[in-house]
Order: C-alpha cells, then sequence, then structure tokens
C-alpha cells in the first residue's frame, strides 16, 4: 500500500490510454433510472418522473478503484443498484466484460450476479438477522451450485475478513458494526467477483473503526484482484480509496478525472465548493481556508433546472449559456473530464464567484 | 459527591458556588483558577442506567469540565462514549425512572440537578437551549415552523403576538433562511433537511440563550449543507455571545469552532485540551489514534491508515483498568491494573499512564 | 484463496465474548426475555393449566361427563348449589357443574385450535401468495381479502355455520374462516415490509433464486407479528365458540359440555342460580386473558426494538 503512488501513476497512464487498450470490465453508457410520479386513486396516472439518473457514462477498468461521490438524492445510490439491476434502468446499457447486463433476464441475470457484489452501507439491516454467519457465507455458494466443503470454506472466508473462526455459528446481532462489515464483506467476496459495488461501506461505522474496514478492502483487492465502484459522500475516504473519481450532481457526472487530479485542481464549481466544505481535522488549515458557501439546497430530481442543473446554486453562474443549455462532460486536460461550460474561464480566474460574500473571508 | 459538598460547605448552592468560586475547596479538581466567568461548570457528573431486573450500566462516570462565557467547547466521541448522555444530563433531560444522576452541574451559580421541575423548565430555552442531530423529529410536524418558534419566545416573554410574529422572521432571517415571511407559515415537511435545522438553530435562538448545546448539529446533513449550518452557527454565536458546547464525533467539526475540546471514550474524559494543542499534540493514544485513523483531505495521497484495532465496547471495564487498553499500542502493565486518573497540567488534561510522546506526533502532522 | 492473514483488527474484543460456539439465535433471545416477563410468565401458567385441563378432564372429573343422575334434585326454581359430593353443585339439567366446566375446557380448547390453524394456514397460504408472488397477484388476493373482512367475523361466522350445517366441524371452519383475512393482511404487509430490507436486496446481487429469498428469507423474518396474533387470535376463538354455542349455533350434541352452551342453559335460571353462568363466564374470560397475556408478552419479546 506503501507503493499506492507508484502504481497510481501507471493507472492514470491506463486512463488516459485508449480504450481499446484498457481492460475495462464495466463500460456503462447512457445509463438513465427515472422513477414514476403516480397520482390518482383508483386509476393510477403517472404525473412525473423523478430523475434519479440521467445519462451517465462510466467505464471502469479491470483491477482499479473507481470512486463516486456526491450528496444525498445525487442519484449515486441509484446508480450503482441500476448497474447491479436491483432496480430496473429505464434506458441505457450496462457492458460488463462484454455482456449488456441491462439486457439479461431471468436465469441468466441470475448467473450473471455471480460475477458482480455489493457492499451495503448498513452492515446490520443487509443481513438476514435468521441466520448464523456460517449460513450468510454459505447460501451463496448453493444458490449458484458452487461445490464446497463448509468447515473449509466458511474458515477461510472468515480470516480473510479478519473475523475468528468461532464467528461462523453466532448471529449478526451479535457483533459489533465493523465485524458486521466484516461478515458482509465476506459473503460479497464468497462467490469471487470480479467486481464489487461498495456502497457507503464506512459511513454507518464508528470514526475508528472506518480506517480498518477501508484497509481490509484494499487488502482484498490486492488479494483478490478485485475491480471497486466505491461509492460515498465523504470525500476524503474517496479520496483515500479510489484510482478515479466521478463526481455526481443531480442525476448527471459532472467531473470525472483519476483521483489526483481530481482533488489536486478540481475544475467543475460544484466540485470545488464541495472540497472547500470537507472539515479538516486541523485548526491551522481550518482556520486559513478559504470556504466556498453554496446557496440553498440541491434541487428535486423530478424538476430539476433548466440548462446546467447546477446553475441554481453556482458561485460562478454566467448571465449566458448556464441556464439554458445543459453542458456535456468534455475533456479539458488529458483524462480530466468536466461538464461546464466555462471550466477554463474559471481556471484561469478571468470569471470569480458572483457572491463574493458566500467565499468566506480568511479569518487573520 | 452530594454529599461530599454539603459537608464541606453547608448551606444553599448559591453559598456553594460562591465558596468554590473563591474558596479554598481545593478538593475539587479543576477549580485552580478561580474564575467570574465561568457559565457552566460541570463536576463529577455520573449517571448511571439500571432498568429492572439489570445489572447498571455506568454511561457516564467523573466528568467534569468548565464553559465561560461566549466560549466554544468541543465534546468529541464515538458512539457510546456518553457525550449525548453528558448533555442530557446537564439539560436535565434524562428520564427520572432508571436514571441515576450525580455529581453537580453549576450554571451561574445554580445546581441544575438540585433545581425544580420549574426551574428547570425556566433555564431550558431561556438560559441554555438544545439543537439535536435529527431536526425532523425535533420539530412537531403538524404546526408551521412560525408558530413553533412563537411559542418559544411567548414561554419566556410578554410579548403581543405580531411583535412575537416580527421577532421570528427576524430570527428566520439572521439563520440566512431566504423569504422568512413567507417560510414563517410552512410546515417541517415542506422544508428541507438544512432549512429545518436553520429553524431549529433560530429556535433555540429566540430568547438569546446564555448557552447552545448542540448535540450532532450537521451529522445527518450534506456536507455542503454542513458548511452553511456551521458557518450560521458559528456567526449567531459570535454575535449573540452565546456560549456553545458541540458535541460531535467528527474531528473537522471541532477543529475549526470550538476554543477547547475533551475527547470522551467509554464514559469518561480521557483528554481535553485546547484546540491548537489537542490537534498539533495529541497526547492520549486514542486522541493520537483517530487522527491517524481518518482519511483526511490534508494528508499527502496514498498515505497509508493506521486503524485503531478493536471496537469501542458497551460496557464500561473502567473498574479493572484504562477501558481504550485492550485497543491502545502504548500500553503498559499499569493499564490493566488500575483505572489512570485525570492529570490536569495548565490548559491540558490527560488520562493515561503513557501517554504519546508530545514531539513525535509533530513529526508526523507536518 | 489460503493466504495468511495478518491477525485483524477485531479479533481481540471479540474474543472476550467468544465463550460459546454456538450463537444466540433471534428465536433463543426472544424465548429468554418471555421468561423475564412476569405478565407473560401469568399468561403461560393459566394457559398451560387450561391445556392440562382439557387434555386431562376424564382424569380431573369426579363424574362421568353429561350423566344426568342428579336430575330429579333439579327443580323449576331450584338448582342445588355446592355440597360435598358436588364442589360446585349440579347444573339445570342435574349433571356436575365443575365435571361440565372440565369438560367444557376440552371442547374449547379443541375447537379454538383447530379454528384457528384452519385460519393460519389459509391466512399464511394467502398472505404468501399476496406478499411473495408480485403485484398482479397481491391485487387479487387482496381484494379478495378486503371482501371477507368487511363481513363482520361473527357474521361471517354464523352463515358458514348455516351453509355447512350445524355440526363440530363447520363449527371450526366458521371460526377459521372468520380469521383467514387477519393473518392474510398481517402476514402480507410484514412481507411486504421485510421484502424492502436490505438483506433481501443482498439476496437479490446473490444472485438467490426467487422462491429461496421469498421462503426462505422474507417470510421467516415475517412470522413474528402472525404467530403473535394466533395467540392472541385463540382467545377470541374461545370467545367466538362461546357466542355461536350461545346464538344456538354450536355443535348440537348435548352429551359434549360447552362453556357457550352452558351459558345459554344458564340464562333462564340466572337469578336464583348465578353460579351456573359465573362459572363458564370466569372460564371463558379466564382462558381468553391467559392466551392474551402470553400474546402480548410475544410481541414484546419479538419485538425488533426489544433487542440489544
Amino acid at each position: 500500500m506503501n507503493d499506492r503512488s507508484a502504481e497510481h501513476s501507471v493507472q492514470s497512464d491506463l486512463a488516459v490510454a485508449p480504450d481499446a487498450e484498457r481492460d475495462v470490465i464495466l463500460d456503462v453508457r447512457g445509463l438513465a433510472v427515472h422513477f414514476p410520479i403516480k397520482s390518482g386513486v383508483i386509476l393510477e396516472r403517472t404525473v412525473g418522473a423523478v430523475k434519479a439518473v440521467d445519462g451517465v457514462d462510466l467505464a471502469v477498468t479491470r483491477g482499479t478503484t473507481v470512486g463516486l461521490v456526491g450528496e444525498s438524492g445525487c442519484g449515486k445510490s441509484t446508480f450503482g443498484r441500476a448497474v447491479l439491476r436491483l432496480v430496473e434502468p429505464t434506458s441505457g446499457e450496462v457492458w460488463f466484460d462484454g455482456t449488456d447486463v441491462a439486457r439479461l433476464r431471468g436465469d441468466s441475470l441470475r448467473r450473471m450476479r455471480r460475477r458482480m457484489q455489493m457492499i451495503f452501507q448498513d452492515p446490520l439491516a443487509s443481513l438476514n438477522p435468521r441466520q448464523s454467519v456460517e449460513t450468510i457465507l454459505t447460501e451463496p455458494l448453493r444458490a449458484h451450485d458452487i461445490p464446497y466443503e463448509r468447515h473449509n470454506r466458511v474458515s477461510q472466508l472468515l480470516d480473510l475478513v479478519g473475523l475468528p473462526e468461532s464467528a461462523a455459528g453466532r448471529y449478526p446481532h451479535e457483533f459489533s458494526g465493523g465485524q458486521r462489515q466484516r461478515i458482509g464483506i465476506a459473503r460479497a467476496v464468497a462467490l469471487e467477483p470480479e467486481l464489487v459495488i461498495a456502497d457507503e461501506p464506512v459511513s454507518a461505522l464508528d470514526v475508528s473503526i472506518q480506517a480498518q474496514v477501508l484497509n481490509l478492502l484494499e487488502e482484498l483487492q490486492d488479494r483478490l484482484g478485485l475491480t471497486y465502484l466505491v461509492i460515498a459522500h465523504d470525500l476524503a475516504v474517496v479520496r483515500h480509496i479510489a484510482d478515479e473519481v466521478a463526481v455526481m450532481y443531480l442525476g448527471a457526472i459532472v467531473e470525472y478525472a483519476d483521483a489526483e487530479a481530481l482533488y489536486e485542481t478540481p475544475r467543475h464549481p460544484y466540485t470545488i465548493a464541495l472540497m472547500s466544505a470537507v472539515p479538516v481535522p486541523d485548526p491551522v488549515v481550518e482556520d486559513n481556508r478559504r470556504r466556498i458557501l453554496l446557496e440553498g439546497d440541491i434541487p428535486s430530481p423530478a424538476d430539476p433546472p433548466t440548462g446546467c442543473r447546477f446553475h441554481t446554486r453556482c458561485p460562478f453562474r454566467q448571465p449566458h449559456r448556464c441556464d439554458t443549455e445543459r453542458p456535456a462532460l468534455r475533456d479539458i486536460s488529458p483524462g480530466h473530464q468536466v461538464a461546464c461550460h466555462y471550466a477554463e474561464e474559471i481556471m484561469a480566474g478571468s470569471i470569480s464567484p458572483q457572491r463574493p460574500d458566500l467565499v468566506e473571508a480568511v479569518e487573520s | 459527591m452530594k454529599d461530599f459538598a454539603r459537608l464541606s460547605t453547608p448551606g444553599s448552592a448559591d453559598d456553594d458556588m460562591t465558596e468554590l468560586l473563591q474558596g479554598p475547596g481545593g478538593a475539587d479538581r479543576g477549580l485552580e483558577m478561580p474564575d467570574e466567568d465561568v457559565l457552566l461548570s460541570v463536576r463529577d457528573l455520573r449517571v448511571v442506567f439500571g432498568a429492572r431486573g439489570r445489572k447498571p450500566v455506568t454511561a457516564v462516570d467523573e466528568v467534569s469540565f468548565d464553559v465561560r462565557r461566549g466560549e466554544h467547547v468541543g465534546l468529541v466521541g464515538e458512539s457510546g462514549s456518553g457525550k449525548s448522555v453528558t448533555s442530557l444530563a446537564v439539560m436535565g433531560l434524562l428520564p427520572k425512572r432508571g436514571v441515576r444522576v450525580d455529581g453537580r452541574v453549576l450554571f451561574a451559580g445554580d445546581d441544575l440537578l438540585q433545581a425544580s421541575d420549574n426551574r428547570l423548565r425556566d433555564v431550558r430555552g431561556k438560559d441554555i437551549a438544545m439543537v439535536f442531530q435529527d431536526p425532523m423529529t425535533s420539530l412537531n410536524p403538524v404546526v408551521p415552523v412560525g408558530r413553533q418558534i412563537t411559542e418559544v419566545i411567548h414561554r419566556h416573554h410578554d410579548v403581543s403576538r405580531s411583535e412575537a410574529v416580527d421577532r421570528a422572521v427576524q430570527l428566520l432571517r439572521r439563520v440566512s433562511i431566504p423569504d422568512a415571511p413567507r417560510r414563517i407559515k410552512e410546515y417541517p415537511h415542506q422544508l428541507s433537511g438544512g432549512m429545518r435545522q436553520r429553524v431549529l438553530i433560530a429556535m433555540a435562538l429566540a430568547n438569546e440563550p446564555r448557552l447552545l448545546i448542540a448535540d450532532e448539529p450537521t451529522t445527518a446533513l450534506d456536507v455542503t449543507i454542513q458548511a452553511q449550518i456551521l458557518e450560521i452557527l458559528k456567526e449567531v454565536v459570535a454575535e449573540s455571545g452565546t456560549a456553545l458546547i458541540m458535541i460531535t464525533h467528527d474531528l473537522g467539526v471541532v477543529a475549526g469552532l470550538c476554543d477547547s475540546v475533551h475527547v470522551m471514550y467509554s464514559g469518561r474524559i480521557v483528554e481535553s485540551a485546547r484546540r491548537r494543542d489537542l490537534f498539533g499534540r495529541p497526547r492520549h493514544p486514542y486522541t493520537g489514534g483517530l487522527l491517524n485513523s481518518i482519511p483526511r483531505m490534508d494528508t499527502p495521497r496514498g498515505q497509508a491508515l493506521e486503524p485503531i484495532p478493536g471496537s469501542p465496547t458497551d460496557l464500561l471495564p473502567w473498574d479493572e483498568g484504562c477501558a481504550f487498553a485492550p485497543r491502545c499500542t502504548n500500553r503498559v502493565d499499569e493499564c490493566t491494573e488500575s483505572p489512570p486518573a485525570l492529570v490536569v497540567n495548565g490548559s491540558r488534561e490527560l488520562r493515561c499512564y503513557n501517554p504519546l510522546d508530545a514531539s513525535d506526533r509533530e513529526a508526523v502532522a507536518r | 484463496m489460503t493466504i495468511p492473514v495478518d491477525t485483524g483488527p477485531g479479533i481481540a474484543a471479540f474474543a472476550g465474548t467468544a465463550d460459546t460456539e454456538q450463537g444466540d439465535s433471534l428465536w433463543r433471545g426472544a424465548f429468554r426475555r418471555l421468561r423475564r416477563n412476569p405478565a407473560a410468565i401469568i399468561g403461560a401458567v393459566i394457559v398451560l393449566a387450561f391445556v392440562t385441563v382439557a387434555l386431562l378432564a376424564p382424569l380431573l372429573a369426579p363424574y362421568r361427563a353429561a350423566s344426568t343422575q342428579w336430575a330429579d334434585q333439579v327443580t323449576p326454581t331450584t338448582v342445588p348449589g355446592p355440597s360435598p359430593g358436588h364442589l360446585l353443585g349440579l347444573d339445570r339439567y342435574g349433571s356436575d357443574l365443575y365435571t361440565q366446566l372440565l369438560y367444557g375446557a376440552r371442547q374449547s380448547l379443541i375447537v379454538g385450535v383447530v379454528a384457528t390453524l384452519i385460519g393460519l394456514v389459509a391466512g399464511l397460504a394467502l398472505g404468501i401468495l399476496a406478499g411473495g408472488l408480485g403485484r398482479a397477484a397481491d391485487t387479487v388476493v387482496m381484494r379478495f381479502v378486503d371482501i371477507m373482512l368487511s363481513i363482520p367475523g361473527l357474521l361471517l361466522a354464523v352463515s358458514v355455520v348455516a351453509i355447512l350445517g350445524q355440526n363440530q366441524v363447520s363449527v371450526m371452519i366458521a371460526i377459521g374462516t372468520a380469521q383467514v383475512p387477519i393473518f392474510a393482511r398481517l402476514l402480507r404487509g410484514s412481507m411486504l415490509s421485510q421484502s424492502k430490507s436490505d438483506y433481501v436486496l443482498a439476496a437479490t446481487s446473490l444472485g438467490l433464486r426467487r422462491r429461496t429469498i421469498v421462503l426462505g428469507h422474507v417470510l421467516p423474518n415475517s412470522l413474528g407479528p402472525t404467530i403473535v396474533q394466533a395467540t392472541l387470535n385463540l382467545a377470541t376463538a374461545i370467545i367466538e365458540v362461546a357466542a355461536l354455542s350461545f346464538l344456538g349455533l354450536g355443535d348440537p350434541d348435548p352429551a359434549v359440555a360447552e362453556w357457550g352452551r352452558m351459558l345459554v342453559a344458564a340464562q333462564d335460571r340466572f337469578s336464583q342460580s348465578p353460579q351456573l353462568a359465573f362459572y363458564p363466564g370466569f372460564a371463558i374470560a379466564l382462558s381468553a386473558l391467559g392466551f392474551t397475556l402470553l400474546g402480548e408478552g410475544l410481541r414484546e419479546a419479538l419485538d425488533p426494538r426489544q433487542r440489544r
């Protein structure tokens, strides 16, 4: 893990390489998930749609970790679930190793699930309270008719996630939060998947436990060659674990780059504001930072703003284009994509925030 | 504890206070610097939960701290550390049945633990106000937010209806709620989480309290909304000179906001210091461990996290030694023999037999 | 996957509690909580006594059931009260009242339990169909259940007896039918809410078959409230058996002692011999109370909020 930065430069080279040379395991194209809003008591009719995910492209290279960050309601969890077909995509393609998962039906979909697994936010809620750990870990093997030697397999899995063998006969409620998450992770890797989608894997855990679980995830990636899509609201967590990062706002990706570039030089006004808002546990940093405060709240995905979806809160909002034309995700530098009309101007400093009062004064 | 206080200084609670502030009663720790400015003084707070038929559980023990006028104090800990129970005990909000609270909570000379229910009701909302984590459950869902604010104003002030409404609008403006005259007619469910939290802050400030207790006020909120709320909190307490107790698990929130910080573990304060001292040179292995284990935005990317092993326990094994010992990397034999006492050294307090080396951490930090 | 693992964190804390190999399942925990609840213990004792009496009535009773050998002692104005030979006196037909009460327990228990079982099984079947098969099945089943629910329970039971004829089996079916919609709705409701839980999502993402998910995950986690309701319904069933008898729709065989019919028989003698109504009435109330206390205790014990 200490040579992460060395690894990293290799990966960022991969990121800029043309698609043909990348070993893309997951390629999502134009994915949309719209939840209909129903009205009427007897005759239900659809009166609108919550556009939770509204046209997302995302490619994940085998063996890497892509982080998907955004605030609640941005559609990041729905995106993860739609990729796994836990919610039905409205449109779009989900290519997993040459197969469009979005079009699979019935048993072929069920079989495909073996190769893509999920780690959930709430470890207690995601474990069946009436099953012992052993049953939890062996049930997926039975479902896929994988022969296994019961005792060996269970202790192997427990060992892998750092739990003692004696855990096998116990029930989820007898464990602490961190241990439960380990059980959830053991279950996810039991089927030896290639892709693991982790939806807020540490946000329900105590602060002192989060690092244990993050380290475990990294360790498992090295050992089992896993590919991760880590969905999280915590920018620091994603910064730590991800090789590439996508920032989502109101159902769409607004910025995508390798982690180093994204955190060093965020280009989208939303990313910039988001990063400036994260509190740092260092009074010296806190006292001297410039914080860009956003106005208001995230608009409803049932009625998203016209044009750029961020324009209602954007401190750099311009009188033209922002409210009329929806910016596409475009390359601003190699491997760095931004969905903002004025990214270059903001970068050059020729546009400054419209409301300077929102940029918190630097304490002397 | 109460008996002890009575023995040394017979008389009313007020007498106690004068005695404590001026007198020689050096038995009480932390009173080496008698301070006229002390607004709230918590002494040897102990909270024991004992439901029938169950073994009593000590949730908080040996907790002492002061809050001076206008000071911002952070109470940091994980779930089960006792930080929220401490604040509820201070407010007298713990249920009467099945809970035993000992020690003293001196607010402007009054021991709130001895105060009558009527007196407590007077103090709450007027002198001390509280903001909770979940704004939805703290607001009445069937009453417009404006009326919930004016009710609080009416409870402690004799003002006319229209004056109260004017004041409510002003308060909402003060917490940067746009379009306040319209918003006061809305119900809680019509507001977003951030707006609801602002309403709660406005409500807490309605009677210009001298102390505001905020219990994880931004934990349920998104990071951009959290930044807004923290900013508003910072502004309003600065304007009004209100003292603030910030209860949180997030060291980042405390770093930018609090003058002094108390770190709690398993029901006791394990380390207290001024903010820069604590973050710059943490001495307790738990504090240091937390700072090393959380992913941060300001450290070089790719730096490995050093997790604290094990997990916080619900029980309080302080009787046999340090509750943190099973997870501690600095553990020595003493740690499992007897519980360490809180040692005061200037503005710092530490409960540890084998603290981290002060110099060593500085090297790691920068 | 056999890679050596450095001693993972979390083990130290875990080892402290790992004194038993066998874990503590939810049912076992519920049973422990049940034992700590005094009201539930009282309920259980009453229920146990009731079941014992019902099963051992022939051994416990001093006389044969429905033997009217003392009919000559009963006059149109008086029914003999307690005497050394008859602990509670005679009933209006000249049988031993105590014996009749003991045999009545048997009748109430058999009819109550069988009727509730009928209701439970049919209700579970409908509930699983509605809660586990998808939206179309749900709509059809639930509209059917709504129709059943719209008819008052006792009226439904009366109609069933009227259709099937007046005998013990039809009484059971009648009372059972009236309970079907209660169980069906309850089970369907908890199955639907469990279906939305994360562990069901997890099961889906693991590629488990739908049948396994519904029967192996959703159903076991939804049964708790239904079991509680079944216990509570036994109380209602016992009252309804009596009510049907009271209305003259019970088992017509006069040789079978039944609390409801004993109440009817006591009606016209109430002013002179109130004990004739009091004892069966008390027996009905006490057994119903026993099942209710036990059911409430179960509800508390199974409540996830009680879990620590």
